[in-house]
């Protein structure tokens, strides 16, 4: 008992040693604009835009590689707070944005073969084997990664609906 | 008043329109036959919506629960009729966008039939809690407009030590007259709700500001307060927005509340006279909030007046209840200044409404906005000390940011500015669109935040569950080890025994 416990301390204080002098040594140098980049990005890593994942695409716009217009689920919003992070001025009219949407699975084509479920990066959609899918509202980003996996179309975009709470008022027309 | 005073004692914010209340203020109270069928929005609060409780096909008596509160904001919603729940769903709401939203439909078996009623004789017997309880099972909310849950309020209040409870008797808003109705018919259920509210709170005097282009009002009210010298009658000033609770309480206390603060954190707690015949209502009679008085005016109105009349009924009703001379051109609930813009009445009345204006194509006439011509006269008549053209201006450039540096969220959307704009530029029509447009940038930020944790989550998950599955192949593969040299462990031994 008494050695089992000894082994286990000394086993975990030179592991956690080799891992505090690795961390320091193999350190990633993380561009401080990188990271103020990322925190703008929505952050599902649903990779639309080409990149692995958010942190990926925030370095490639570091770089200068990459268009502030380069995250689709982001639309003009973040575009538009990108372009101001990076201090230039971008034309926003071709960024396609027709709003915030979301996934729905059709229910009487699903098959519950699970495909979609795999690939969504929020654990937005719900469902075992060979039952019916369903996507949590409040968890869909809308990325749409989930729609091509679909073997028979069940899934499906379609705007976030406006209710009461989410109304605003028009800008009243130019005078 | 005297001229001198007015010129010393009027404050300098604010406008002074013709308040259009006579004659329908004059014109004595009416009580709408309950209709044949009402319509009960689920959200007639700020908070979360109702949950109905109730079963379509049921049979309901009026003041029955029909939907409880739902969260930590919210209230329940009560039957205004007695008859038959003929379904439960989506109706169009009193809203300028016209959306949908929840309701439960009672047809009306015209009996008026009362649920029985818990009535309490004394209620200063009771707990401050106990009223308080009573008073959220009543879905008593703020009825001047706000549409606050008053309970949590009360809550507040005692948290708070709130010493002086402020009583808005304002109705500063053009052509309404339902509190100053109230208050002369019913001047004694309102001072006894006063009372029973500063007991709840544990406030020590009331001042109840009444605007003084309502003597009438005044008179009663002073009358009903005789017997009680912590409630005093204080008449104030006509001139909009004085109901506003900042103004109300400055014009009453010389105290002004911090743009960031609340009332009660100044030591008062702002009630609205109506809000306190409610609450007489549900604490003394036991009686749920399903009816109030609505005034009706316009130039399109045939009878304008102050009608009493079971929440849910449709607009449209109480409109043909007091004539139409000519069909409205514009159909407002609530006062001309801040009221909402409705596209028809085929749509419920709900607490928070204190009128319904029908203006006739005159009165509706609405004239072209021109260019600013920077002549600063909003600036003068905002009570709140903004700036509306700046932030109009930095609207129109899509610059929210800047126009939030100009306090846009200071804005209480009065229609003060946009009232006396000689441009006619519809002002409080940018500052909505861009308090909107500020909510769902919110939204967005909070969405994005929480698929942010989601995704992290997810990736932690991913990990487990690879590791999960490394150290279960390894146990097997153990477990196959130890198997096979059993299996060869005992072959051996086997042999042994045979040779
Ligand atoms: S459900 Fe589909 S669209 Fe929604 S976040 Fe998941 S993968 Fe993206
Ligand atoms: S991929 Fe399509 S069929 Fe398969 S579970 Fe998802 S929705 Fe159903
Ligand atoms: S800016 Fe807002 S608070 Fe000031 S007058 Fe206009 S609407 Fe009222
Ligand atoms: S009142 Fe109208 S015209 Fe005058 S400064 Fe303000 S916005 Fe401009």
């Amino acid at each position: 008992m008494l050695s089992a416990v000894g082994t286990l301390t000394t086993m975990g204080l030179v592991l956690g040693g080799l891992l505090g002098t690795a961390a320091r040594y193999l350190a990633v140098e993380e561009n401080p604009i990188e990271a103020e980049l990322q925190s703008l990005l929505p952050g599902s890593q649903c990779g639309q835009c080409g990149y692995v994942g958010c942190a990926q695409a925030a370095a490639a716009l570091a770089r200068g590689e990459a268009l502030v217009t380069l995250c689709p689920p982001g639309g003009k919003a973040i575009a538009e707070a990108l372009a101001a992070k990076l201090g230039i001025k971008v034309d926003l009219s071709a960024v396609a944005d027709d709003g915030p949407r979301l996934a729905v699975v059709a229910e009487e084509i699903c098959t519950g073969c699970c495909r979609c479920s795999k690939v969504c990066s929020t654990d937005a959609i719900v469902g075992a084997a060979k039952q019916i899918h369903n996507v949590i509202r409040e968890a869909c980003t809308g990325c749409g990664a989930c729609i091509e996996r679909c073997p028979t179309e069940a899934m499906s975009l379609v705007p976030l609906p406006v209710t009461l709470q989410h109304w605003i008022w028009p800008m009243p027309a130019n005078v | 008043m005297g001229y001198f005073e007015r010129i010393f004692k009027e404050p300098r914010w604010g406008v002074h329109p013709d308040d259009h209340k006579r004659p329908a203020a004059d014109a004595a109270l009416r009580l709408l036959p309950p209709p044949a069928r009402v319509y009960m929005p689920l959200s007639q609060h700020v908070g979360g919506a109702a949950r109905p409780i109730v079963l379509v096909g049921q049979q309901v008596h009026k003041g029955q629960l029909l939907a409880e509160a739902q969260g930590n904001i919210s209230a329940p919603i009560h039957a205004p009729v007695s008859g038959k729940v003929s379904s439960i769903g989506e109706v169009t709401a009193p809203h300028a966008s016209g959306l949908g939203f929840g309701a439960i439909v009672i047809d009306s078996d015209f009996a008026d039939r009362w649920i029985d009623t818990d009535p309490v004789a004394d209620p200063f017997s009771l707990s401050p809690e106990e009223i308080t309880r009573r008073t959220a099972a009543a879905g008593v909310v703020g009825l001047g407009g706000a549409t606050f849950p008053s309970a949590l309020k009360f809550s507040l209040g005692k948290r708070l030590a709130v010493g002086t409870l402020i009583v808005n008797g304002g109705e500063c808003e053009p052509y309404l007259s339902s509190d100053d109705r109230i208050m002369r018919d019913s001047a004694d259920q309102v001072v006894d709700g006063v009372r029973i509210v500063m007991h709840a709170i544990g406030a020590r005097v009331a001042l109840v500001g009444i605007e003084d282009n309502k003597p009438e009002a005044i008179a009663a009210m002073r009358k009903a307060a005789a017997a009680y010298p912590e409630v005093r009658i204080r008449p104030v000033p006509s001139r909009y927005p004085m109901g506003s609770d900042k103004q109300l309480i400055q014009a009453l206390t010389g105290k002004e509340v911090p743009a960031d603060a609340r009332a009660a954190e100044v030591g008062v707690l702002v009630h609205n006279v109506s809000t306190c015949a409610a609450v007489h209502q549900a604490v003394r009679l036991g009686r749920p909030l399903v009816e109030r008085i609505v005034t009706v005016n316009g130039g399109a109105v045939a009878r304008p007046g102050n009608i009493f009349v079971p929440l849910g009924t449709q607009v449209d009703e109480l409109l043909a209840f007091c004539g139409l001379n000519e069909a409205p051109s514009r159909l407002i609930l609530g006062g001309p200044m801040m009221g909402t813009l409705l596209a028809h009445g085929r749509v419920p009345l709900v607490k928070g409404v204190s009128g319904i204006i029908a203006f006739d194509a005159r009165e509706a006439a609405v004239p072209r906005a021109g260019p600013c011509v920077r002549c600063g006269s909003c600036t003068k008549a905002c009570p709140m000390g903004l700036l509306p053209l700046e932030m109009a201006a930095h609207i129109r450039s899509g610059d929210l940011a800047g126009a939030v540096d100009f306090s846009l969220t200071d804005c209480i959307a009065c229609g003060c500015c946009a009232y006396v704009c000689p441009s006619h530029i519809p002002l409080v029509q940018y500052f909505s669109h861009a308090k909107g447009e500020l909510a769902a940038r919110e939204r967005t930020r909070l969405r994005s935040e929480a698929a942010k944790r989601l995704a992290e989550a997810r990736l932690i998950r991913l990990e487990r569950e690879s590791r999960e599955k490394a150290e279960a192949a390894a146990r097997r593969q153990a477990e196959r080890k130890a198997a096979k040299a059993l299996a060869a462990a005992s072959a051996s031994q086997a042999q042994a025994v045979v040779t």
